[in-house]
C-alpha cells in the first residue's frame, strides 16, 4: 500500500555535474518498496513546480526507515530539489507503480543501466543479491563521471561493464554494444534494463533475436502518479497506450516497441 | 458548533460543496491510500464515452509556470467497462457519485442518460460540453447557444437524474449559452473547464504536445475562473460549481463569494492528494471565524469594488 508520507532529509549532494542523491527517512514508504518502483516528490514549496516529480527508488533501508534516490537536474523540479537541505521535510507519496519481478528460478541476470536510469537497478541488484542471484551489470553513460557508484558497483556485480559515449571510461560507444557483443557468446535468465527510450527499444529488438526474455523501466512525463489522470501514456508494442505510473513502470522487453525501420 | 457545510445543486444535496473535477480524480479508487471518499461533496468520474476511448498520443501532459497543458482526449474504458469494474466500488462509498458523459453526437450524450438512468449508485450526470482535446463533440457543442441547449434538452428528456453541465470558457459569450442550458432544463452549471493552450518546444520548433494544443489549468488560470463564474452568477439562477486553479481554502471562497454553491478541484489534487479534504477545513474555519453557522451566507456575498 502507498502512502503520503513526510520524512526527514538526512542528505542531498552532488554526485557530479547534474547527478545527485537525496536520502530521506520515511519508514512507511522503505517497509513496502520493491524495487523498480517509485515515489511521487513534491520537490518546490510553491507553484513552480506546480506537480511532483517520479523518481525511482535507488536503496533502501528498511532497518532504518530511509530510502535513497538518485536523481538527475533536467529542468524546475529536479533543480528545485537540489535546494532542500538536511533537517527539512520531504513530501512524498509511495512506493507507486509495479517493480522489477524476480521469477522464482533464475540464476544470472543482467542488469543494463543507461545515465541516471541505473538507479533501480542498484536496489534489484542488491535484492537479488540477497536472494543468491548472480548479477551482471552493464553501465552506459555519455561520459565518465555519469557513471555513478562505481565501488556500489563494484561490491554487487558479478561482472561490471562500462560503456562512455566520449571513451572516458571502459568501452568507448553506447551500453547496448557491449551488451550486444557478451550476448554472442553468453545468455542471461533475464535482462533487466532501465535508460533512455532509444537503450530499452535497442535492447528489445536484441533480447528478441536472443531469445531472452527481460523487463525495461520506461518513464514519461507524470501527474498523479496513480493511474487517474492518464497523462503518463506510453504507446507499446502492440499499439495500446499503457500508463507508466499504474502498469508500469516496469514492462516487459516483450512489450516495448522495436528500433524504427530505417535511419 | 461546527458550521452547516452542506448544500443542494438543484436535486442534488451535497454534504460539503467540495468535488473532483472530472479527469483528475479516474473513478476514486486510484486515491483511496489518501483519503477517504465520504469526506468529498461528491466524486465526478473521469468522463465516461460510449466506446472506449484510447485517448491522444503521447506526450499528454506540459508543465507550465502555476499551470499543467494536458491532452488526455478522454481516455476512459467505454460505458460498459465502467457500469461493470468501476461503479461498484464507487458505489460502496457513502459519497454521492456524478458521472460524466460526453459524445460525438447529440445522440450519444442521450444513449449514455438513458443507460445511467436505471442504474443504482449514481446522484446525478454531468455533460462534459467542454473538452478541447476532442475533434467531435466536446467544446464544439458548448460553444454556441444553440448546440449546448440542444444537447442538455436530449439529456433532460433521457433521464430524471440531476443534471450539471459542464460549460467551456468562453470569450465572449458564455453568458448566452449558460442562458440557453438553464432554459433547456439543466440543474446546474460547472464553470469552467480547461483553457485551450498550448506550449512549443523551441529547439526543436515542435508543439510539446503529441496532439499539438491542450487545455490549461491550475492556479495560472484561476482569476480568469473566478470572472467566468462571477459572470455567469449574474445571468442565470441556477446553482453553479466554480472551479479552474482552486489549491486552497481561499482559492475556492473566491468562487463561493462570487456566486458559486459548489466548487470543484482538479490539477492541485496532483501535488497534494489531501487538498480537496483540506479545503473544506479551511472552508469551515472561515466560517467559523465570521460567526457564519451556513455556508449559503457566504455563497454570492461579494460586496461592491472600489476602495473601501
Amino acid at each position: 500500500m502507498a502512502t503520503l508520507e513526510k520524512g526527514e532529509i538526512i542528505a542531498n549532494r552532488c554526485l557530479a555535474g547534474p547527478y545527485w542523491e537525496i536520502a530521506v527517512r520515511l519508514p512507511q514508504v522503505a517497509v513496502a518498496a520493491r524495487p523498480g518502483q517509485f515515489v511521487h516528490v513534491r520537490c518546490g514549496a510553491g507553484l513552480w513546480p506546480l506537480l511532483r516529480r517520479p523518481f525511482s527508488l535507488f536503496a533502501v533501508d528498511r532497518e532504518a526507515g530511509e530510502i535513497r534516490l538518485v536523481y538527475q537536474v533536467k529542468g524546475t523540479g529536479t533543480l528545485a530539489l537540489t535546494k532542500k537541505q538536511p533537517g527539512e521535510e520531504l513530501d512524498v507519496m509511495g512506493p507507486l507503480g509495479l517493480g522489477f519481478p524476480l521469477e522464482p528460478g533464475l540464476r544470472k541476470i543482467w542488469l543494463v543501466g543507461g545515465g541516471v536510469g541505473m538507479a533501480p537497478l542498484y536496489f534489484l541488484a542488491r535484492e537479488a543479491a540477497a536472494s543468491g542471484l548472480t548479477c551482471d551489470v552493464f553501465l552506459g553513460a555519455v561520459t565518465a563521471a555519469g557513471l555513478l557508484h562505481q565501488e556500489l558497483w563494484r561490491g554487487v556485480a558479478a561482472r561490471l561493464e562500462l560503456a562512455t559515449e566520449d571513451g572516458t571510461a571502459g568501452h568507448k560507444g553506447v551500453v547496448t554494444d557491449l551488451v550486444e557483443t557478451v550476448l554472442r557468446g553468453n545468455r542471461p535468465a533475464a535482462i533487466y534494463a532501465c535508460g533512455p527510450l532509444g537503450m530499452s527499444r535497442r535492447l528489445a529488438v536484441m533480447a528478441a533475436a536472443a531469445g531472452v526474455t527481460g523487463y525495461a523501466s520506461l518513464e514519461s512525463r507524470m501527474a498523479c502518479g496513480v493511474g487517474a489522470c492518464q497523462g503518463c501514456a506510453v504507446r507499446l508494442k502492440d499499439g495500446s497506450y499503457r500508463l507508466v505510473c499504474r502498469d508500469g513502470p516496469v514492462f516487459r522487453l516483450e512489450e516495448v516497441e522495436g528500433e524504427p525501420d530505417g535511419p | 458548533m461546527a458550521p452547516d457545510l452542506s448544500v443542494s445543486l438543484g436535486p442534488l444535496r451535497l454534504k460539503s460543496p467540495v468535488m473532483c473535477a472530472s479527469g483528475t480524480f479516474g473513478f476514486g479508487e486510484e486515491y483511496t491510500d489518501y483519503l477517504d471518499l465520504s469526506q468529498l461533496g461528491a466524486v465526478v468520474t473521469k468522463t465516461i464515452t460510449l466506446q472506449p476511448r484510447e485517448g491522444n498520443p503521447p506526450p499528454r501532459l506540459a508543465e507550465t509556470p502555476a499551470g499543467l497543458v494536458n491532452s488526455i482526449g478522454l481516455a476512459n474504458p467505454g460505458l460498459e467497462v465502467f457500469l461493470r469494474e468501476k461503479l461498484p466500488f464507487l458505489r460502496r462509498r457513502r459519497v454521492p457519485v456524478v458521472v460524466s458523459i460526453a459524445g460525438n453526437t447529440v445522440e450519444e450524450y442521450a444513449e449514455l442518460a438513458r443507460a445511467l438512468e436505471g442504474t443504482a449508485g449514481i446522484a446525478a450526470v454531468e455533460a462534459n460540453i467542454s473538452c478541447p482535446n476532442v475533434k467531435e463533440g466536446g467544446r464544439l457543442f458548448g460553444s454556441r447557444p444553440a448546440t449546448a441547449a440542444d444537447v442538455t434538452r436530449v439529456i433532460r428528456r433521457s433521464t430524471s437524474l440531476p443534471l450539471l453541465v459542464k460549460l467551456p470558457p468562453l470569450f465572449p459569450g458564455l453568458m448566452e449559452v449558460a442562458g440557453a442550458v438553464e432554459e433547456a432544463g439543466a440543474d446546474a452549471l460547472a464553470v469552467t473547464n480547461t483553457l485551450p493552450a498550448m506550449v512549443i518546444d523551441v529547439q526543436a520548433r515542435r508543439p510539446v504536445l503529441g496532439a499539438g494544443t491542450g487545455g490549461l489549468s491550475g492556479p495560472a488560470i484561476r482569476p480568469v475562473a473566478v470572472y467566468l463564474v462571477w459572470q455567469v452568477a449574474t445571468a442565470v439562477r441556477l446553482p453553479l460549481i466554480g472551479m479552474g486553479g482552486i489549491a486552497t481554502a481561499s482559492d475556492a471562497l473566491e468562487f463561493l463569494i462570487a456566486g458559486a454553491s459548489a466548487v470543484a478541484v482538479g490539477t492541485a489534487t496532483f501535488g497534494n492528494p489531501r487538498a480537496m479534504v483540506e479545503i473544506s477545513t479551511g472552508i469551515a474555519a472561515y466560517l467559523e471565524e465570521r460567526g457564519m453557522s451556513n455556508l449559503r451566507e457566504i455563497i454570492g456575498s461579494l460586496r461592491p469594488g472600489g476602495c473601501s
